[in-house]
């Protein structure tokens, strides 16, 4: 029985790292061809624009993760977040409010939006797919009403910026100019896991994608909970809104469309399972990477943007197809 | 005619992951039987079949039919030679008609390809049932209106438009009442004097005498015996599967439970599911509740839960007028539901042991800020399947692979963990093999004495006399009667449940 017990933990610790060791193997062999196809590859700055670029749409999945595993779907972080970079804009640019209340503000209408997103679905009952579809075009078009169709720039606070494209880093070791933003990320997908393994809202999320019914049944306020999975999902939206706003030192009403795809398609790459109930965020900071290396470096092999995109599409849906195999 | 063989398979070995499934089984079936095989829980019996139906391809071993070895590498190839299964959960799809459901795939067309002849497919299946002795289904009809025992018709039809020679029942009598049953075998009889090969696959052993002429027995993968049904005893055919003498609970009625009673419903109404039940349930007692499907007993169960919204009535707890409205709320008063259908209703069948059996009480292993204390948690765990003997591997080994006594096993500890004081339980034992019954018997039974109030619906009279201390009949969304178990019999039970004079013709 001991025996049986141990080789039962190995296969199960087996079956989890082959899934990581596909997509993080996947992750070294396009580093490996783009920087034996290109020397500018691997060059400081352009590594650095590969973080860089993994950082937006890396925050954006790890929201989407969350969703996910509760077999539900997210299709507007994409507009959530440029509602909030506008909502931050006018905070601080028309406002002229502080910075930290620009942040707040941002970040805020994230949650609210997530909230809406998280009643409509759990209280409303209806399905994850419209209900996100409809809050898609609702941050949209806010986001375009707000801004008056144009960007929002944050010329008169130099501040702002420095929160994504300063190095803190850079401060304490000099030479590793790494952007702020990309420790921002960092820091954001360790408490995302540390909430999705260690907290109640996680064990949630799984048992809700596993079984939604039975968890319900035991007690558990599925619909709240639900409502709290979404808001988190929008909260990662907002801050994806600052990083992006700070990133580009503007708010682009015009942006966000099409991020909630590279979004999922990051979690579905790394493993997270639409039918719900499975997921790592260590996969999915991999998916995301792995999007970015991928057009980062399709872009330096001057391959056109058309084609990047029918790459990035067949990667997609080869990863899932891989997933399945590797679960026969 | 029964001497003739049909199928005959030798020698068949199938391994899964970490499991040998079937080890050198074997296995035969003539023209015009009908074969019971039977077996615990995971001794093989669905999977043999299974390998004949072409849903697994064996391993080793040899199959013949008609007297010559064949290949059955899909259930495709298994229709082309005239053998169908009907599984354990129906593959029917809901949305259909019950014509369409049956010619799925071959639809008689008209002139134009592409446009369905729907008057031929009616026809068709209006023939097909006349065939059946089946008057009461309108091919028209959509399958989801159906009951489950019409569905399962549907299925029978299903095979035998296939021209099936070999027709392979998992487990088919599981969800039917008494009645629905002597309908099914009725047509289980029609179609072995047409010459159809029976496999029939069942946990209720009493139908064996009813309607197998044979009987097969496995054991843990293995071929056990095969033993005419008029020359076996129930008992030996018993002895054969557990293969050493299962638990008889000394019908101790445990000792009176107290007077004190800790949940009383008055009058609960809803919809034409339930209309005015009342009934008191005392501290350490087992309250049996009886009745035909239909007769609302889980619609009850799930109202008294909050799982379901109610009409009116009211519901007191341990004296207090409490209002259950989530089943959260029935938490928190200690009341808990143990669903019949385990896997949809009870367990989170992708997680693991230790995840599910806290999945009720997570609350009670949080440190600050909704953090889980895993070493806790574990503990917990642990302590659960020390204490209810729960055959699983690892605490990391996901339910769905534990068999279902254990998967049941699992919710019970959810349960405990969860501090309930008031266990209602829905066909505890359905699914769930002869040797895993007596000890989920003897797990009520301590529960009980333990103070534990438990309701414990069932649909097997025996199990409900043996176990109960009060028996509340329902018939129609009704309470018909509440009887002292000394006092109850079978017949008055189903008196009770069917309103009218008794008429036990079945077992």
């Amino acid at each position: 029985m001991a025996a049986q017990a141990i080789t039962q933990r190995v296969s199960v610790v087996r079956s989890d790292a082959i899934q990581r060791l596909l997509a993080f193997g996947a992750l070294i062999v396009l580093f490996l061809v783009f920087s034996l196809a290109s020397p500018n590859f691997l060059s400081f700055d352009n590594v650095v624009g590969i973080l860089l670029a993994t950082a937006v749409n890396g925050v954006l999945a790890l929201g989407v993760t969350f969703v996910i595993v509760t077999a539900g779907i997210d299709l507007s972080v994409g507009t959530v977040m440029t509602l909030s970079a506008v909502m931050t804009g006018v905070f601080i640019t028309n406002w002229q409010l502080p910075v930290p209340l620009g942040l707040l503000a941002g970040v805020s209408t994230g949650c609210l939006a997530g909230l809406v997103n998280g009643t409509v679905v759990a209280k409303m009952k209806v399905p994850p797919f419209i209900a996100t579809l409809g809050m898609l075009n609702v941050a949209r078009g806010l986001a375009l009403v707000l801004s008056g169709l144009k960007p929002i720039y944050f010329n008169d606070t130099p501040s702002f910026n420095s929160i994504a494209m300063g190095s803190v880093l850079g401060g304490v070791i000099p030479g590793l100019q790494i952007p702020n933003a990309v420790l921002i990320f960092f820091f954001a997908a360790l408490v995302a896991n540390w909430l999705l393994t260690q907290t109640v809202i996680g064990r949630y999320a799984f048992a809700i994608g596993s079984n939604e019914e039975a968890t319900r049944l035991s007690g558990v306020n599925v619909d709240g909970w639900k409502m709290g999975i979404y808001a988190l999902a929008g909260l990662f939206s907002g801050l994806a809104g600052v990083l992006i706003a700070a990133r580009l030192n503007s708010a682009q009403p015009s942006l966000g469309l099409g991020y909630e795809l590279d979004a999922i398609s990051a979690a579905v790459i790394g493993g997270t399972s639409l039918g719900g109930g499975e997921g790592t965020i260590l996969g999915t900071v991999i998916g995301a990477f792995l999007i970015s290396t991928l057009t980062n470096g399709l872009r330096i092999l001057s391959v056109p943007q058309e084609w990047q995109t029918v790459i990035t599409g067949t990667i997609v849906v080869v990863a899932v197809y891989l997933d399945i195999v590797r679960r026969r | 005619m029964a001497d003739e063989l049909l199928v005959r398979m030798l020698g068949i070995d199938k391994r899964f992951p970490g499991v040998h499934a079937l080890d050198q089984c074997r296995f035969d079936l003539c023209y015009g039987e009908v074969h019971a095989l039977c077996g615990e829980n995971g001794a093989g019996k669905s999977t043999l079949m299974k390998v004949l139906a072409g849903v697994y391809p064996k391993d080793a071993g040899r199959i013949e039919f008609k007297g010559q070895e064949v290949e059955i590498p899909s259930p495709r190839a298994a229709q082309k030679l005239g053998i169908s299964i009907i599984h354990q959960e129906l593959s029917l799809m809901r949305h259909l008609t019950v014509a369409h459901n049956i010619f799925i795939g071959r639809e008689p067309r008209r002139q134009l390809p592409f446009l369905l002849d729907e008057r031929a497919i009616n026809r068709h299946t209006h023939d097909l049932f006349e065939s059946m002795h089946v008057h009461h289904i309108d091919p028209r009809t959509v399958v989801g209106e159906l009951t489950l025992a019409m569905q399962q018709m549907v299925e029978i039809a299903r095979a035998l438009s296939l021209q099936a020679e070999v027709l392979i029942m998992d487990e088919p009598t599981a969800a039917l009442t008494d009645t629905e049953i002597e309908a099914l075998f009725g047509i289980i009889r029609r179609l072995r004097d047409r010459g159809v090969g029976i496999v029939h696959i069942s946990h209720r052993l009493e139908e064996l005498k009813l309607i197998a002429d044979r009987v097969t027995v496995m054991r843990d993968g293995r071929y056990v015996a095969t033993v005419p049904t008029a020359e076996a005893s129930l008992d030996q055919i018993i002895s054969l599967m557990v293969g050493r003498t299962i638990y008889e609970a000394t019908p101790e009625l445990p000792e009176q439970p107290s007077e004190e009673v800790v949940l009383r419903v008055r009058d609960l109404k809803r919809g034409r599911a339930i209309r005015g039940v009342s009934l008191t349930l005392h501290r350490g007692e087992i309250l049996g509740i009886a009745g035909l499907v239909g007769a609302g007993r889980t619609e009850l169960a799930r109202a008294i839960f909050g799982a379901d919204p109610i009409d009116s009535g009211s519901v007191e707890v341990n004296g207090r007028l409490v209002h259950i409205a989530s089943p959260c709320d029935a938490v928190r008063h200690g009341v808990s539901y143990l669903s019949e259908d385990r896997k949809r209703y009870g367990l989170a069948l992708g997680l693991n042991v230790e995840v599910n059996t806290g999945l009720a009480a997570l609350k009670k292993f949080l440190r600050w800020f909704g953090v889980v204390d895993f070493s806790r948690a574990r503990r917990n765990a642990e302590r659960i399947v020390e204490a209810l003997s729960i055959k699983t591997p690892s605490l990391r080994q996901k339910v769905k692979h534990l068999s279902g006594g254990n998967q049941q096993k699992v919710v019970i500890g959810k349960w405990l963990t969860a501090d309930s004081n008031i266990l209602i339980f829905d066909e505890p034992t359905r699914g769930i093999d002869v040797g895993a019954k007596s000890e989920i018997y003897r797990l009520l039974n301590d529960l009980a004495r333990q103070g534990k109030s438990i309701i414990m619906i069932s649909s097997e009279l025996p199990e409900i006399l043996r176990m109960s201390h009060r028996i509340l009949v329902m018939c129609e969304g009704r309470a018909t009667a509440e009887l002292d178990v000394r006092q109850a019999t079978q017949e008055k039970i189903m008196y009770y449940a069917t309103q009218r004079e008794a008429t036990l013709d079945v077992a």
